[in-house]
């Protein structure tokens, strides 16, 4: 069955797996510093974690793109998955110099001498990966089938989503959850995890490793693309479309519109929380903030000016809206906000679909104004025979 | 499993009887007796409020009576009890219905809105790996004949017009091969030549299926018209053909004569 749409796609698809498998790494790997063909590891690392995030717009888009449900805590599951990998990484970062702990510094601050239970499996690699992605799997699952089950359609369930955003974001502040009387001891509070040295026996620093996350990134963002691609071609892909259109209508046609949802909603949960299991080594560290409402709403404001919809849009939306916002930070750290809130007025007022709908939407005005300075510059030389 | 008696023990398709159901104290469905019988083309007429959405709604399990029995009655002769059946599982029984705006799938093309309806299995594994086989396209193929849509097969349903969006909607219920469809108010905002077409395809299904169809507007009723069911206040208030309905007093009283008076 053939999955792309086009043949541009399909070129296209080619030759984004190549420059950024094959082309970027070996510049970054195989030419000197200073050279002008070098890709600094810096800039490798930056474009890294734009690919997570054009991951996790990805997987927001799949919700709210083609199913309808615009989902506002997209950004908790990618914080989970980062949460549950950076366990991993905090726990191999071997003894403390200066307080000569084994254990994490903000355990030793709290007095543990000895790792928590619940702690323990994640010094497995393994199991922190398996984690990453099946922990927001889990919430997101539970969650769903409570949503769903109870009709909660609409705003209202953007509403529920961002409550549940707060509610962990809140959690996850904490040091430590006192339940039953028993203290429990969290994820770093407000410093989180972070200062990270070594990643399954490398070190996570270094030029190579950043290049093997880069890499990582990109195959998921690329597998993910496909699956996208795959689903939308198939009977699945068409129901997904109608809940988004008339849910009323495809729950009466006899299809289960709950069980549909509630797997979309999980599966777009566990890509998220992959994209955040490779975002925390590149980045170096994850903390509560990336749980705040504040970042699910950043990636509603990329899927919506890269595309709402399609499946190229959430990605160019991800890299071009961090993108300004890495220029801003620097240029005019103080007006970034009111420069995100006016792309995101502008794309709703001016660009209904987005960057990608962009060349369909200017054509019919190319072609006034072609058509409109035509005769002018005809009429002179019909007048004058 | 029960037992499932071999043949069928009652010519009806379906009953209902001694329904009520009530909204915050406001009764919409008050002791409620229908019978509808296989292969039949049902009429059903009432004032606004007399309860024609409610009833369809209870019918598809959309709502729960809060008293009496709703029952299907299938072909292999087992009664199933329409108050215990989820919604989406109703339509599977045979059941389908047409809402009253057009609810088609906009940004699917007419071929893939009838595909969807097609009868069959559900579940998600289903529809990730289903194929299209060339007996659904056949099917899809005479469904679209019949609501004379063939030419418009890869046109996006959203740009349809509003009659042909009714059609549609009309061959999404035959793609499922239902038993009884309910069709709620099929001309609605549609010109004269298409309300008579739309009244020409009723008309051809009846005996295939059953059909239960509400309307406002008497010209059409008229036209289709087999047995007419006048619901009021959520009772069914006269039950006949046309004419005898027509001629009743209390119809002309609560009915046809606040619509005359209309004019």
């Amino acid at each position: 069955m053939k999955i792309f749409d086009t043949r541009i796609e399909f070129f296209g698809f080619i030759a984004a797996a190549c420059v950024l498998l094959l082309v970027l790494p070996s510049m970054n790997a195989f030419f000197p510093e200073g050279s002008a063909l070098h890709v600094s590891s810096f800039q490798i690392s930056l474009w890294g974690k734009y690919v997570t995030y054009a991951v996790l717009a990805m997987s927001l888009n799949a919700l709210w793109g083609y199913t309808g449900l615009l989902c506002l805590c997209q950004s908790l599951f990618f914080a989970l998955g980062a949460y549950a990998f950076g366990m991993y990484l905090v726990l191999h970062i071997g003894v403390d110099e200066v307080y000569n702990t084994p254990l994490p510094v903000f355990m030793d601050f709290q007095g543990y001498t000895e790792l928590p239970w619940y702690w323990a499996p994640f010094e497995w690699g393994p199991f922190a990966v398996l984690a990453a992605v099946a922990i927001p799997g889990l919430v997101a699952f539970a969650f769903g089938a409570l949503v769903f089950r109870s009709r909660i359609k609409g705003v209202y369930f953007s509403i529920i989503t961002q409550a549940l955003t707060y509610a962990l974001m809140l959690l996850f502040f904490k040091n430590n959850l006192e339940l039953f009387g028993q203290s429990y001891i969290l994820f770093g509070g407000n410093n989180g995890l972070n200062d990270f040295k070594e990643i399954f026996g490398a070190d996570v620093n270094s030029a190579a490793t950043q290049r093997w996350l880069f890499v990582a990134s990109v195959v998921l963002m690329l597998l993910v693309y496909l699956l996208i691609a795959w689903v939308l071609k198939t009977k699945f892909g068409k129901v997904q479309q109608a809940i988004r259109d008339s849910e009323n209508r495809i729950r009466f046609s006899g299809y289960s519109t709950t069980a549909y949802k509630l797997l979309i909603f999980t599966v777009c949960a566990m890509i998220a929380g992959a994209a955040g299991a490779l975002y925390v080594p590149q980045v170096g560290g994850i903390n509560a903030n990336e749980m705040t409402p504040a970042k699910s709403l950043d990636v509603v404001v990329w899927v919506a000016f890269g595309g709402r919809g399609t499946k190229f849009g959430p990605i160019l939306g991800a890299v071009v809206v961090s993108m300004l916002k890495s220029y801003f930070l620097r240029a005019a750290p103080d007006s970034w906000l009111i420069i995100l809130g006016a792309i995101f007025i502008f794309t709703v007022l001016f660009m209904p679909n987005g960057l990608v709908g962009l060349p369909k939407q200017l054509k019919p005005l190319w072609k006034r104004i072609r058509n409109s300075s035509a005769p002018g510059g005809e009429s002179p030389a019909t007048s004058g025979s | 499993m029960a037992r499932i008696p071999a043949e069928k023990h009652t010519p009806l398709v379906l009953s209902v009887e001694g329904v009520d159901k009530s909204f915050d104290g406001f009764k919409a469905i008050d002791d409620l007796n229908f019978y509808l019988s296989d292969g039949e083309l049902r009429t059903v007429i009432g004032p606004n409020g007399a309860g024609k959405s409610t009833f369809m709604d209870l019918v598809t399990a959309r709502t729960k009576p809060d008293n009496g029995k709703i029952l299907f009655h299938r072909d292999d002769g087992e009664d199933i009890d329409l108050t215990r059946v989820r919604e989406h599982h109703v339509s599977q029984l045979g059941i389908g219905r047409k809402f009253q705006n057009p609810t088609v799938y906009k940004s699917h093309t007419v071929y893939d809105n009838l595909k969807l309806s097609l009868s069959g299995k559900r579940g998600l594994l289903h529809a990730l790996f289903y194929r299209e086989s060339p007996s659904d396209r056949d099917k899809i193929f005479s469904v679209m004949e019949t609501i004379r849509l063939a030419k418009h097969a890869d046109v996006i349903a959203g740009a349809l017009s509003h009659g042909q969006k009714q059609w549609l909607e009309i061959g999404m219920l035959l793609a499922q091969d239902p038993k009884i469809m309910l069709v709620d108010e099929p001309a609605a905002g549609m010109s004269d030549e298409e309300t008579e077409r739309t009244g020409e395809l009723l008309l051809s299904l009846e005996g295939k299926h059953s059909l239960i169809v509400i309307e406002h507007d008497m010209e059409f009723v008229r036209q289709i018209a087999r047995r007419v069911t006048v619901l009021h206040q959520g009772h069914v208030l006269k039950e006949g053909s046309f004419d005898f309905v027509k001629s009743d007093p209390r119809v002309i009283e609560v009915y046809l004569g606040r619509q005359a008076r209309k004019h």
